[in-house]
């Protein structure tokens, strides 16, 4: 629920007013959770395009001789391994290894790392990095300079046709309707597409012009319902939902993404620990295997009459047609093709567990 | 935002309209432009008992699952099937396609309880 304080609001505020946008809290941000409708939004964005303004996210720039080592501390992931205009997903732990947000870094010069974080986070990781890190690198938190909008879909490529050149998890400056931004291949979708940051004061007319050049092929402003369809459907976690602090990389399945032999980072004794002893709880995928009430966070995962886990996050597939989620459930039950109830208002629907992602995109589907 | 003149309205945002004995119930433009998409919607059995204390419907949209409170004491007469396979209608057409359940009403002495159109739109800050 939404904070005494004022909610914050991105430069495009105004903007999603004008196009009819549904405002609510999210992470101590105004946001739009819809302009027209969750589905035909989502639609959009898996046949067609859609444009979602991601300003509320936060920025962090790190940079100096030691910003290598010093991110490479902080990270789960092996940043050695970024090349010069790559981008890598990879998480922030805490000793326990517990999850203090999931990041993608994008190394935008030699020694220099531009890391965007979740938007409820950015004060949290912001002060995280420099109580670790501000000895050895120079830190800063771009996030209130910077707008970002994320253009997702099939068409995406399109309305950018210039950043065609930009390969799949890569980010470039570029000139873009004469103005200029980094233009990256990510995306939150498992669709093709960019995401573009650039000054907070001409979020607005990057925003407008996308919208009036993909008009003629469709193109629809998108909001925080659609974003949560879609990337549940690839299976995507959300932080906050799918881990927090008390959760590890390792028992979202994320495993690919620690780099347990890079050397010491935050956590890695947890970590390895848990590597060695094995994990108590898994991040499941399931299906609803019959038609039923939408699966929702904190919903009982049960099998054979027992509790075995809880939702974490869920929702009806606007793709798919049924309900979709995911959850942890203890190790042992985690098996692909098991047939699960989820309790819904005191009554069990038929689910399986299925193998992730619940949906396959043909065109460059992300790694995650 | 619309809201018909011929209707009667609840704070919970339900509409009635009085056909003889028969409440025909659902819920407002302003409810179903709230919760955007609507996805499930569960409704009571035919000849259940239904009363202004306790939710009689259940209406779930992509973000949340919300009760319906049934704005007269009676009993479910009718309930509308195409909502199974189309809850999307109560977007659509909140008062006409999208009506949710009929009420053969116990007491018609409680439609006097229930707000105008001007009180309904004087609530939600219309």
């Amino acid at each position: 629920m939404a904070s005494i304080e004022q909610l914050k609001r991105t430069p495009l505020y105004a903007a999603h007013l004008e196009w009819g946008a549904k405002m609510v809290p999210f992470g101590g941000w105004e946001m739009p959770v819809a302009y027209s409708s969750i589905i035909d939004e989502h639609t959009a964005v898996r046949e067609c395009v859609g444009l979602f303004d991601v300003s509320h996210m936060g920025e962090v720039l790190l940079a100096g001789p030691n910003a290598e080592t010093a991110l490479n501390h902080l990270l789960t992931n092996d940043v050695r391994k970024i090349a010069v205009g790559q981008a890598q997903y990879a998480l922030m732990c805490n000793e326990h290894g517990g999850v203090i947000d999931d990041l993608i870094v994008y190394r935008v010069e030699p020694s220099v790392y531009l890391i965007v974080v979740n938007a409820s986070n950015i004060e949290k990781v912001f002060s995280w990095m420099n109580s670790q890190a501000s000895a050895s690198a120079v830190l800063e938190n771009e996030s209130d300079k910077t707008a970002m909008l994320a253009l997702q879909g099939p068409n995406a490529t399109r309305l950018l046709a210039d950043s065609t050149d930009i390969s799949y998890f890569h980010i470039t400056r570029k000139s873009v309707f004469g103005r200029k931004c980094r233009v990256a291949r990510t995306g939150y979708t498992g669709e093709d597409g960019f995401e573009i940051l650039c000054d907070a004061a001409d979020g607005v007319a990057f925003w407008t012009e996308l919208l009036r050049r993909g008009a003629e092929c469709g193109i629809k402003p998108c909001g925080l319902g659609a974003r949560d369809t879609l990337r549940l459907e690839m299976c995507y976690p959300l932080n906050g939902s799918d881990m927090n602090e008390d959760t590890t990389p390792l028992e979202a399945g994320l495993g690919r993404f620690v780099a347990l032999d890079k050397g010491d980072f935050i956590g890695r004794d947890a970590l390895l620990g848990q590597k060695e002893n094995g994990i108590e709880r898994k991040l499941i995928a399931f299906k609803m295997a019959e038609k039923s009430p939408p699966p929702r966070q904190h919903y009982p995962i049960v099998s054979d009459a027992r509790r075995i886990g809880e939702v974490t996050s869920g929702a009806q597939s606007p793709t798919l047609g049924i309900g979709i989620g995911m959850g942890y459930v203890e190790a042992d039950a985690a098996v692909i093709g098991t047939k699960i109830g989820i309790e819904i208002r005191g009554r069990k629907y038929a689910a399986t567990i299925e193998k992730k992602p619940l949906l396959k995109r043909t065109k460059t589907q992300p790694v995650l | 935002m619309s809201i018909p003149k011929n209707l009667k309205y609840t704070r919970t945002h339900e509409w009635v309209r009085v056909e003889g004995d028969v409440a025909v119930v659902g819920i407002t433009d302003h409810a179903q432009h709230e919760l955007t998409d609507i996805v499930y919607v569960e409704l009571p059995s035919l000849g259940a008992q239904v009363d202004t204390t306790k939710e009689c419907a259940v209406v779930e949209s992509v973000k949340s699952a919300n009760d319906v409170y049934s704005p007269v004491s009676g009993e479910v007469v009718a309930v509308n099937e195409e909502l199974d396979n189309a809850p999307e209608l109560i977007n659509d057409e909140p008062y006409g396609k999208g009506w949710m359940l009929k009420i053969r009403m116990s007491d018609p002495g409680e439609l006097g309880e229930l707000l105008s159109p001007d009180d309904y739109s004087h609530h939600i800050g219309a």
